[in-house]
């Protein structure tokens, strides 16, 4: 088992050094494969003003004129050691963990992301939550009633859930709880989870439900599809003929062997959403990471998306490795 | 059960026939009367077990022989009440020391599960649990029905690795089952089906997925535990040397009936039945030429929801012109032919007698 971890963990670290080589490589090598000229990468970066003194300017702090490993390297160091940026007269400090420096912003990645990863782990924790549960519960239930009402209804539902967009279901949400029933009279505001924990929760209620809703609803048909493959497998018909209790055959002989695949993307579902929940945060207006990227596309504020995009990836990543390790908690076959 | 009180049984179910009357209480250990388990489905209703009468006393193996689909595995799973929840429809009587299964509640079945009986299934490596180490499998089939600590279980675990010969029996209890070989698995199973000292003990093809060597054991093994535990086995096969091996009576099912059932000697050594001929001459032998072709059963099994008229065997018999449309039209009974040996055919017992002894038998 120990030896499995570190395996994993090295392999993980690995992973994360190629993510970063493929991000750096996407905004900074396929440009200059495209044929765009040092200036006009620096345009990219530069801010507001675009005078030639400025431009130059950019290339000199981003050192852009350097051959691309020397670069690729001060990208890196500045991940793991931080780095400084001049700004200006004066030089602003990026600690590690430095992702660049938003000069529309006049602030460090970092900070910005700092900023926005509460709203975006509030968003997903809360979600995943929800629909973690609701989902097996209701794919465990459909299965094992096949064909009655309920399971015929969920699927139905369930049906909906997959094919309707967020931004949809969110507007409906919004324009029935929050302005028809005033549920919500001031829409969705977000409150820190620090400052008041009620407000936090109570205005997140309707974007946890709609995130949910869609996921849970793919969930409940993985659970569904597990369960029934899973209770005619050969072991559930021998913890039968041991006169084990339905019960007892469901959840410790059933449940266990067909959520392991659910497990597995649950962490890849719970790292992608931990990147920005695009449209959830865009649709309730939630200053998220989803939201910091697009108006960053927008505005064309690349260190700000590259900064996302490797966020994105270390999450990725590390809920895979989470993934793992649980993975051989539970199934055996793992270990060895 | 001895020739004199089959004969005894045999005239006793005859008379209730003759009678027609609701048949009395059960005669043996395990008394299964006219099982008819069907599965509606969409292409129409599945006779999988049709009308199937046996029993079996403690001590005594029944041999359950016929091809895939002839019933066999449906009927044990019927016995264990392992049918409950799904479609099946299940009609006739089961009787199990003096208490009727059918009718009962699934929760009584449920109890009766494991302990009183249990079933060791064909394939061990998907029958055991894969994410659950063998001792917590088995330490799980004999708390349910023991209410004992799970240090007492384990122990007990233990010693039936060990009972069932598995080296080193306290240090691989924690092992999982992907950590044994087949052989070795199959004897978890074993153990399993035998912690809490079942009487009845079905084994469903328990060698099929073995190689030869590992058989013989496994098959010793069976054999010994029913004598230390004086259990009635009922081995489910369709390999007629597992039977020879192993059975005191046979049980030969076609098409979701019985066609041929007797003792071990008389099916082996005079059988009635053309499909019991189709089946030895299909088997290969040690003690004959290797030159020698098998003969095969010609045709293919029946479907079990347009189960052919009359005697279901006809489209494959070579003998069933001999007896007109009757084979065609009619059900054949199963008729006792001599104490103790029913066969359900409808050529007459001079005529069947005269073809094994002048056609068939010379040919194995």
């Amino acid at each position: 088992m120990a030896a499995f971890l570190v395996r994993r963990l090295l392999a993980a670290i690995v992973l994360l050094v190629v993510v970063s080589m493929a991000t750096f490589a996407i905004f900074f090598l396929v440009p200059r494969v495209a044929g765009q000229t040092p200036d006009q990468i620096a345009l990219r970066y530069v801010g507001r003003s675009t005078s030639p003194e400025a431009i130059q300017a950019t290339k000199d702090r981003l050192h852009l004129e350097d051959p691309l490993p020397q670069q690729y390297g001060r990208f890196l160091s500045g991940i793991v050691a931080g780095s400084d940026f001049k700004v200006g007269p004066e030089t602003v400090p990026c600690p590690a963990p430095c992702f660049g420096y938003s000069f529309r912003n006049n602030q460090p990645v970092t900070s910005l992301l700092v900023d926005r990863l509460p709203v975006t782990l509030s968003l997903a924790a809360g979600a995943s939550i929800l629909w973690l549960v609701s989902g097996v519960a209701i794919g465990v239930l459909s299965a094992l009633r096949r064909g009655s009402v309920f399971d015929r209804g969920a699927m139905s539902v369930a049906l909906a859930g997959v094919s309707l967009p967020i931004y949809f279901t969110g507007l409906i949400s919004l324009a029935l709880f929050a302005y028809t029933w005033k549920l919500w009279p001031n829409g969705v505001n977000y409150v820190p989870l620090t400052s008041n924990p009620l407000d936090w929760a109570y205005n997140l209620v309707l974007p946890w439900v709609t995130l949910a809703f869609l996921y849970a609803a793919l969930y409940a048909r993985l659970t569904r599809a597990g369960m029934l493959e899973t209770m005619n497998e050969d072991y559930i018909r021998t913890a039968r003929a041991k006169g084990l209790p339905e019960r007892t055959v469901v959840v410790k002989h059933a449940m266990r062997a067909s959520l392991t695949p659910i497990l597995t993307i649950f962490g890849l579902d719970l790292g992608l959403l931990l990147g920005g929940a695009v449209l959830t945060e865009s649709t309730f207006s939630l200053p998220g990471m989803g939201q910091l990227v697009v108006d960053a596309v927008f505005g064309n504020d690349l260190p700000i998306v590259l900064g996302v995009v490797m966020v994105a990836g270390f999450f990725v990543v590390l809920a895979n490795l989470v993934v793992d390790v649980l993975y051989a908690a539970i199934d055996p076959r793992v270990r060895s | 059960m001895s020739r004199a009180s089959r004969r005894r049984a045999a005239e006793e179910q005859a008379a209730q026939r003759a009678a027609g009357g609701p048949s009395a209480g059960p005669t043996s250990f395990l008394d299964v009367r006219d099982l008819r388990i069907h599965f509606p489905t969409d292409d129409g209703l599945v006779r999988s077990v049709d009308g199937l009468s046996f029993s079996l006393d403690r001590g005594r193996t029944l041999g359950i022989v016929g091809e895939s689909g002839s019933g066999k595995s449906v009927t044990s799973l019927g016995v264990l009440g392992l049918h409950k929840g799904t479609s099946a429809r299940i009609s006739g009587e089961i009787w199990l020391d003096g208490e009727e299964l059918v009718s009962a509640t699934p929760d009584a079945v449920r109890r009766l599960r494991g302990q009183k009986m249990s079933m060791i299934f064909q394939d061990p490596m998907s029958s055991l649990h894969p994410f659950y180490t063998v001792g917590a499998q088995i330490v799980e089939a004999y708390r349910v029905h023991n209410d004992v600590s799970k240090a007492v279980a384990k122990k007990h675990a233990v010693d039936m690795l060990g009972r069932v010969g598995i080296p080193r029996a306290a240090s691989r209890v924690d092992d999982y089952p992907h950590q044994f070989s087949g052989g070795m698995r199959q004897r978890v199973m074993i153990a399993m089906a035998m912690s809490c000292d079942p009487q009845l003990l079905i084994a469903d093809e328990p060698t099929t997925a073995l190689d030869v060597t590992v058989q013989a054991q496994i098959l010793d093994l069976i054999r010994d535990l029913q004598a230390d535990f004086d259990s009635a086995v009922i081995v489910i096969t369709h390999d007629l040397g597992v039977v020879a091996e192993v059975a005191d009576d046979i049980l030969v099912m076609y098409g979701g009936r019985a066609v041929e059932y007797g003792s071990a000697d008389d099916v082996f050594g005079a059988p009635e039945h053309p499909y019991t001929w189709g089946l030895l001459s299909s088997m290969p032998r040690l003690d004959r030429d290797r030159q020698d072709r098998l003969v095969p059963i010609p045709g293919t099994p029946p479907s079990l929801i347009n189960v052919p008229s009359g005697c279901a065997f006809h489209p494959r018999c070579a003998y069933c012109a001999r007896n007109g449309d009757r084979s065609t039209t009619e059900v054949p009974l199963m008729l006792q032919t001599a104490p103790g040996h029913d066969v359900a055919c409808h050529l007459p017992a001079e005529e069947r007698r005269q073809i094994w002894v002048d056609e068939v038998q010379p040919r194995l």
